[in-house]
């Protein structure tokens, strides 16, 4: 496999409704930005750009089916070749990685991914109902489908289990809704405190509306290259930011598209299929873990996402990464509720499983320098969505996996003040990072690693 | 006090107007006032009427329908699903039923939805609970009745449950639904 290059990227304003244009000049806002962030015009970019990878979450929001061709069609790209990507809400990131197999497999030197989704075109209520089809329509959709239902089933199990509390969850929404304060793209940038998040309305117990992402439309695109593309673009003008940014590792897993189904595995098989490098080979963990099951804990249940843990360790192995809560300077994660915010915080190994709940109030998720009004016992150590995250710079589904790579290629590249207007977002000396995306309960999970080369 | 809403509710209904303010004259200064037009929507009405077979799963739904909760086996290894599979995820092998309508049962986990997908809203407040069953494997996904959506509490997992089954069958999955058990 060749090195693959991630130059630049762009993101649409995200916002409720986009009536003013149609998804394909969505999408260009997005593609036009990362093109002229390197310094280069419309039809040089075309002239060299191999080919793209388009993604879109559901034909139902737009009405359209083949709505990625249009916009192909719309950014000048055709005939160039192209393939849309689908995989729920992990549809973002999985474009991501299928333009990185497209770089680093030698197909191509110089690949676009963009995505976009137009949520708005439907009621929030026939919005869930289309998301919920993304469940079993047998057996799952047909009982009350929804999807905050399910997700709050995952977490009151998770609290049973672990201890885990509401507020705990509340300091992932006030830390994610005050980053996003400082994040002009974000569709809600507002200041909350834990107590609004719980005085909010109840959506499905416990999780309230504030724990809980946002329909939205949007897009994003990032341009990826391998060292002949890099060439190419800087030959033709570009001006490409260094140190580059790597993408040093890739990780999937998947799970059964029933919760139902998942399986309930005894500590040895926890041990031995799912365990981080870490958690193997650490006496104290090992014997915690022992005790949870005694306890009753089984894995992973409906209270933890084993694609996320296959994905995560993926990951780590490709980019030789064993402590992710030391080697990663941040994480941007799929957030599309509090509870699998703590979730995965355990899947990706920052905490052990159990511990997300105390993770999430201790302060090492949280942004060094801002003022989130909160009594917080740690320093930051691991910042988990900078940027706001879903719950509040939206989720329009086929975009919101690239743009989390858009927002971790800006801090690798110390250019997030020229593009925030607003520097408080900026880790100093961002080395590396992770971008993670998932879909449905946890059907499909992508991790991508994104590393500064020194 | 419930809390008090701020916000009228809205949906996508709207007047029929007759006649789109446009420039008289299409001039290039009009014209190029267009680029400062707002958007135009109009409502797209979609309705659809699918044939949906429940296929290897039929049994099932012909077992609720006269008051029989069945689910499957992997008939070598005894795994065996709180919601039927056909085929065994482990062994591949054809799964067999069995009878688990007198299965001790109890919540795994649940939820109160207060809001819901549109084809639901009219139900809400309801109950969703996974329910597991003694010598099941995995769970089984069902509406709860018999609790208070307004006492939610985490008090409610490991409750023992038990299956009703609707009198008038609609084949769906809720033709059975749990409520907590009388013994």
């Amino acid at each position: 496999m060749r090195p693959v290059y991630a130059v630049s990227g762009g993101v649409s304003k995200f916002a409720k409704a986009r009536p003013d244009k149609t998804f394909q000049a969505i999408v260009k806002e997005a593609y036009d930005y990362a093109i002229a962030d390197i310094g280069l015009d419309f039809p040089t970019f075309t002239s060299l750009v191999d080919g793209s990878v388009a993604s879109y979450f559901s034909d139902h929001f737009s009405r359209q089916l083949m709505a990625a061709i249009m916009a192909q069609d719309y950014l000048g790209l055709i005939p160039k070749p192209s393939h849309r990507v689908e995989g729920g809400g992990a549809t973002g990131g999985l474009n991501f990685q299928e333009a990185w197999k497209s770089i680093a497999s030698g197909h191509m030197d110089i690949c676009v991914s963009y995505g976009f989704e137009t949520m708005s075109h439907v009621e929030t209520w026939k919005g869930n109902e289309f998301i919920a089809l993304a469940s079993d329509a047998s057996w799952d959709y047909p009982v009350g489908g929804f999807y905050s239902g399910y997700y709050a089933m995952m977490v009151t199990r998770h609290m049973k289990e672990f201890g885990t509390t509401v507020e705990q969850m509340a300091h992932v929404s006030v830390k994610n809704h005050i980053n996003a304060y400082h994040n002009p793209y974000a569709q809600k940038r507002s200041r909350y405190t834990i107590e609004d998040i719980r005085n909010s309305p109840m959506v499905a117990w416990p999780l309230t509306r504030l724990d809980i992402c946002v329909m939205s439309d949007g897009a994003a695109a990032t341009i990826l290259v391998s060292e002949e593309g890099l060439e190419k673009l800087e030959k033709a003008g570009a001006n490409i930011p260094r140190p580059l940014v790597l993408v040093t590792g890739i990780g999937r897993g998947t799970d059964a598209m029933r919760m139902s189904d998942r399986p309930h595995a005894d500590y040895d098989t926890f041990m031995r299929d799912y365990a981080t490098e870490q958690e193997r080979g650490s006496d104290e963990t090992r014997a915690y873990y022992q005790k949870l099951w005694d306890h009753g804990t089984r894995y992973p249940g409906v209270h933890s996402f084993r694609a996320g843990r296959t994905a995560g360790n993926m990951a780590y192995q490709h980019a030789g990464i064993s402590d992710p809560l030391e080697e990663l300077d941040f994480v941007e994660l799929h957030d599309a509720y509090t509870s699998s915010e703590i979730q995965t915080y355990e899947d990706l190994g920052l905490c052990r499983y159990g511990e997300g709940g105390p993770f999430a109030a201790s302060g090492k998720a949280f942004m060094p320098g801002v003022d989130y009004g909160l009594d917080l016992e740690d320093d930051p150590v691991c910042p988990v969505n900078p940027s706001g995250g879903l719950i509040a710079c939206g989720h329009p589904v086929g975009a919101t996996g690239l743009m989390q790579a858009v927002f971790a290629i800006w801090q690798l590249q110390n250019s997030i003040e020229k593009h925030f207007q607003d520097s408080t977002l900026q880790l100093k000396d961002a080395r590396r990072g992770a971008i993670h995306s998932h879909a449905g309960t946890g059907t499909y999970v992508t991790v991508s690693i994104l590393e500064r080369e020194e | 006090m419930a809390k008090l809403t701020n916000k009228r509710e809205e949906n996508l209904g709207g007047y029929i107007v007759h006649g789109i303010p446009f420039p008289i004259e299409t001039d290039p200064d009009s014209l190029a006032f267009l680029k400062k037009m707002a958007p135009i929507q109009i409502e797209q009405p979609y309705a659809i009427t699918y044939l949906h077979s429940y296929g290897q799963d039929s049994p099932w739904f012909a077992a609720v329908s006269n008051k029989k909760l069945l689910t499957t086996q992997d008939p070598e290894s005894g795994y065996t699903y709180g919601t039927p599979r056909g085929h065994d995820m482990y062994s591949g092998s054809e799964t067999v039923w069995i009878d688990i309508t007198d299965r001790p049962a109890k919540v795994h986990a649940f939820t109160v939805c207060h809001f819901g997908s549109e084809e639901f809203l009219p139900e809400t407040p309801f109950v969703l609970a996974l329910v597991q069953f003694e010598g099941v494997n995995t769970l089984f996904l069902t509406r709860l009745l018999g609790v208070d959506p307004d006492e939610a509490s985490l008090d409610w997992i490991e409750m023992p449950v038990e299956p009703r089954f609707l009198r008038n069958s609609k084949l769906k999955p809720t033709d059975v639904y749990f409520v907590p058990a009388s013994g």
